[in-house]
C-alpha cells in the first residue's frame, strides 16, 4: 500500500467504501426476499390486552389446543410466574400451530428452538407465532425472559407424535 | 492541561476498576454454575442467587464500569488534545461526585438483593426506588460532562478561530454529543415510568412502552461504551504502534455518521416484541445496517493504520506488518487483540440485526457470547490496555510488570477465544441465556456437552482479570516513582486539511440527527404513550 503518498488515500478509501456500501444493500436485499418472498416474519401489533383480566378475553377464556383445519392448530396459551397454560402440547407430525399468548404478569418469552417460535410475552399485549412441526420428537418449550427467582422453572413441551 | 484533569481522571478510572472487580467476580460464578459447579449454597447470604449475582455482573461491568472510565478517559484526552484545561474544575468535581453518589444510591439495593432485575430492569419487575434514582443520577452526571467538554471546547475555539478542532477532541464531543441525544430515552423511562411507579406515585407501568424508551438508549449506549475504544485505535495506538493515522477525514466522516446513526435503530432489539408493527421493525434494520457502514470504514482505517506502524517497523509483503507490529507493549497488544476478536463481534452484531433471523438468536446464549466480544473484549480489552499507559501517568510510577501484563492480555484473548465461540454455538443449539442453567428441568444433551467449556473460558478470564488488578493495584502503590508520558496522539498520513470543511459544521448533523430519530421512533413512542394504560402492577419475586 502506498502508505507514503497522502496524494493517493483517496483512492484506497473509495476502493474500500464502495463495497462496503454493496455488502450490507446485498445483505437487506436478501433479507427482503426472506421476509416478503418466504414470509418468516416477527412479531407484529396484534392488539392490547388488560393484563388484568386476560381469563375474560376471548382468546384467552379456555387456554389450550384446538384444530382449526386439517392439519392446523391453535393454541391459546398464558404465561404467569412460573407456568404456562398449557404446559404440554400435542400435535400430529407435519402439523402447522399458530399460537396465540399473552402474559398475566411479568415479561415472559414463548421459545421453541429451532422453530421460529421467539417471541415475547408481555402483559398488556397479544403475541402470536406460528410455526410447522414435521418431525416427531419432544421439543421444549422455554420462558427465555427473566422473571424472578424461579424462572429456570418455566417450561413446556410439545409433544410431536408420527402419524398412523 | 493541569493536575485537576489527571486527579479527575484517576478518581474516575479507580471507581471504574473497583465496579470491574466486583463484576469480574460474579462473572466467575455465572461460568462455574453454567459448567454444573454448585456455587451459590456456600455464597449465602452474600449472594442470596444466579439472578441476584448476574444483576451485580450486568449493572457492574456494563454500566458502572464503562461509564466512568468513559468520563475519566473522554475529558482527558479532549484536554490534552486542546491543550486547555477543563472548562471548569468545579463542575468536573461536581460531576463526579453526583456521579458516585448515584452510584451509592443505586448499589445499596442492588448489592443487598432489592434490585435483583438485570442491567435491562424491564418492569413490572420492580426494584427498590433507590436503584432507579441512583442510575437516574449517573445519567445526569454523563450530561455535566458534556456540558463541560462543550464550554471547555467552545473556549478553545473562541481562542483558534478559523482552525480545524483536533481529531481527538473532535471524537470526544461526538461521544458525548451522541450519548447525550441517545440517553433522553432512558430518562424519561427513568422520570415518567420508574421512578414515580416505584415510589407509590402512580400505580402501574407498562412493559411495552418501557422497553421501546429502554432500547432508544440501549442500543446507542454500545456505542458510548466504543466510541471512546474507537478515540484510541485512531488517534492513540497508531503512534504507540509507531505508525500514522491512515486518514483524518475517514474518520471524522464516520463519527459523524456515529453521530447520526446510532439512536433511530434500536427497535432491533425489539423484533420480537409484540405491539409493535413489522414495518417500523424493518425500518430499524435497514437503518442498523447503515450504521454497519462507518464500523467497516472504521476497521478500514484503523487496520490501514496499523499497516503503516509495521511497514515503518521494517515490514515488506502483505501480512508481515501485522506480526512486526510492538507486540511486548501490552497496551498496544492489548488493542490490537480487542479489535481483531472485535471483528466477529461485529459480524455476529449483523446476524442479530436480520429481521427474521433474529428469530434463531434472540434471548439464547448467542446474545450472550456477543456481548462478550463487545463490551466484553473490544471495550474492556481497550480499556485495560489503555490503563496499562494511563495508570502510571496519572500514578507517576512505573507499570509494575509488563510481562504479567503481556500475560494477562494473552489470556484475555484466549480464554475469549474459549467462552465467547461456546456461547454463540449454545445459543445456537437453542439455550436460552439469563437463566439458572445449573438448575433448569429441560436440560437437552447438546447443551449438556459444551457447558463445560464455559467454565474453563470463564475461569481463564477471571485469571486474567486477577493478573490485570494484581499489576494496576502495585503500579498504583508500590512501583517505582518516575514521571510516565502519557500516550501521544498520532499524526495523519492523509490529515485534517483533506476534509471538507462541512464534516465539522454540528448544526446540520445534529439536526439530521434528530430527524432521523423523529422518523423512526416519532410514530410508535406517541402512539404508545397514547394509548397506553399503565395498568401493569409491580411484582418483585427473587
Amino acid at each position: 500500500m502506498a502508505t507514503g503518498r497522502p496524494s493517493t488515500v483517496y483512492l484506497w478509501e473509495l476502493a474500500w467504501i464502495l463495497p462496503s456500501i454493496a455488502l450490507p444493500v446485498g445483505m437487506l436485499a436478501a433479507l427482503a426476499v426472506t421476509a416478503f418472498g418466504a414470509g418468516i416474519n416477527v412479531a407484529g401489533d396484534r392488539g392490547r390486552i388488560d393484563p388484568a383480566k386476560v381469563g375474560e378475553h376471548a382468546l384467552f377464556k379456555e387456554p389450550g389446543i384446538a384444530e382449526i383445519a386439517p392439519g392446523q392448530y391453535e393454541v391459546r396459551l398464558t404465561g404467569q410466574i412460573w407456568s404456562f397454560a398449557p404446559n404440554e402440547i400435542r400435535v400430529p407430525a407435519g402439523s402447522t400451530v399458530h399460537f396465540w399468548a399473552t402474559s398475566k404478569d411479568l415479561v415472559h418469552g414463548l421459545f421453541v428452538p429451532r422453530h421460529n417460535v421467539n417471541v415475547m410475552l408481555l402483559p398488556g399485549q397479544i403475541a402470536h407465532a406460528q410455526a410447522r412441526f414435521d418431525t416427531p420428537g419432544e421439543y421444549p418449550i422455554i420462558c427465555h425472559e427473566y422473571c424472578g427467582v424461579a424462572h429456570h422453572t418455566m417450561a413446556g413441551k410439545i409433544i410431536v407424535e408420527a402419524r398412523r | 492541561m493541569t493536575a485537576v484533569e489527571r486527579r479527575l481522571a484517576a478518581a474516575n478510572v479507580a471507581v471504574a476498576l473497583v465496579a470491574l472487580f466486583g463484576g469480574v467476580v460474579t462473572g466467575l460464578f455465572q461460568a462455574l454454575e453454567y459448567a454444573g459447579v454448585e456455587v451459590y449454597p456456600s455464597l449465602a447470604p452474600a449472594i442470596r442467587s444466579h439472578y441476584h449475582s448476574l444483576s451485580m455482573h450486568g449493572v457492574l461491568n456494563a454500566l458502572v464500569f464503562t461509564t466512568f472510565f468513559i468520563c475519566g478517559f473522554v475529558p482527558f484526552v479532549l484536554s490534552r488534545s486542546l491543550q486547555a484545561p477543563l472548562a471548569s474544575a468545579g463542575l468536573g468535581w461536581a460531576t463526579f461526585w453526583v456521579m458516585a453518589a448515584g452510584l451509592v444510591l443505586a448499589a445499596i439495593p442492588l448489592v443487598g438483593n432489592a434490585a435483583t432485575v438485570m442491567f435491562t430492569f424491564y418492569p413490572p419487575l420492580k426494584a427498590h426506588w433507590a436503584f432507579y434514582v441512583g442510575l437516574t443520577l449517573v445519567v445526569v452526571g454523563t450530561w455535566l460532562v458534556t456540558l463541560n467538554l462543550t464550554l471547555t471546547w467552545r473556549a478553545w475555539r473562541a481562542r483558534h478561530p478559523g482552525e480545524r478542532t483536533p481529531l481527538a477532541a473532535f471524537m470526544a464531543m461526538v461521544t458525548f454529543a451522541m450519548w447525550t441525544i441517545a440517553s433522553l430515552g432512558l430518562a424519561a423511562e427513568m422520570l415518567v415510568m420508574l421512578i414515580p411507579w416505584s415510589l407509590g406515585v402512580v400505580g402501574g407501568t407498562d412493559a411495552l412502552l418501557a422497553r421501546t424508551l429502554f432500547w432508544f438508549t440501549g442500543h446507542p449506549i454500545v456505542y458510548f461504551w466504543l466510541l471512546p475504544a474507537y478515540i484510541s485505535w485512531y488517534t492513540l495506538v497508531p503512534r504507540q504502534a509507531g505508525g500514522k493515522l491512515f486518514s483524518d477525514p475517514m474518520a471524522r466522516t464516520s463519527f459523524i455518521l456515529f453521530l447520526i446513526l446510532s439512536t433511530p435503530i434500536g427497535i432491533h432489539h425489539q423484533y420480537t416484541d409484540p405491539g409493535i408493527h413489522q414495518g417500523w421493525k424493518l425500518l430499524h434494520a435497514l437503518l442498523t445496517f447503515a450504521v454497519f457502514f462507518p464500523s467497516l470504514l472504521t476497521f478500514f482505517n484503523v487496520t490501514a493504520s496499523l499497516e503503516t506502524a509495521g511497514r515503518a517497523r521494517g515490514a515488506r509483503g502483505w501480512l508481515s506488518w501485522f506480526v512486526k507490529l510492538p507486540w511486548s507493549d501490552p497496551s498496544v497488544a492489548a488493542q490490537v487483540l480487542a479489535m481483531v476478536l472485535f471483528a466477529f463481534g461485529g459480524i455476529g452484531g449483523l446476524i442479530n440485526a436480520s429481521f427474521n433471523v433474529n428469530m434463531v438468536v434472540h434471548n439464547t446464549a448467542y446474545i450472550v457470547g456477543h456481548l462478550h466480544l463487545t463490551v466484553g473484549t473490544a471495550v474492556a480489552l481497550t480499556f485495560m490496555g489503555i490503563s496499562y499507559w494511563l495508570v502510571p501517568h496519572l500514578a507517576g510510577r512505573v507499570l509494575w510488570s509488563r510481562a504479567l501484563a503481556l500475560v494477562q492480555v494473552w489470556l484475555w484473548f484466549g480464554g475469549m477465544l474459549i467462552f465467547s465461540p461456546t456461547l454463540h454455538e449454545l445459543g445456537l443449539r437453542g439455550m436460552p441465556r439469563r437463566t439458572d442453567i445449573g438448575h433448569i428441568s429441560y436440560m437437552q444433551p447438546q447443551w449438556k456437552t459444551l457447558l463445560p467449556l464455559v467454565g474453563i473460558g470463564g475461569a481463564i478470564l477471571f485469571l486474567s482479570a486477577t493478573l490485570y488488578f494484581l499489576n494496576i493495584a502495585l503500579t498504583a502503590t508500590v512501583a517505582r516513582r518516575a514521571p510516565q508520558p502519557a500516550a501521544e496522539f498520532a499524526d495523519a498520513v492523509s490529515g485534517p486539511d483533506h476534509a471538507p470543511a462541512f464534516v465539522d459544521r454540528w448544526r446540520g448533523w445534529l439536526a439530521l440527527a434528530a430527524i432521523l430519530i423523529a422518523i423512526a421512533y416519532g410514530p410508535t413512542l406517541i402512539r404508545l404513550a397514547a394509548t397506553t394504560p399503565l395498568n401493569s402492577p409491580g411484582l418483585r419475586v427473587w
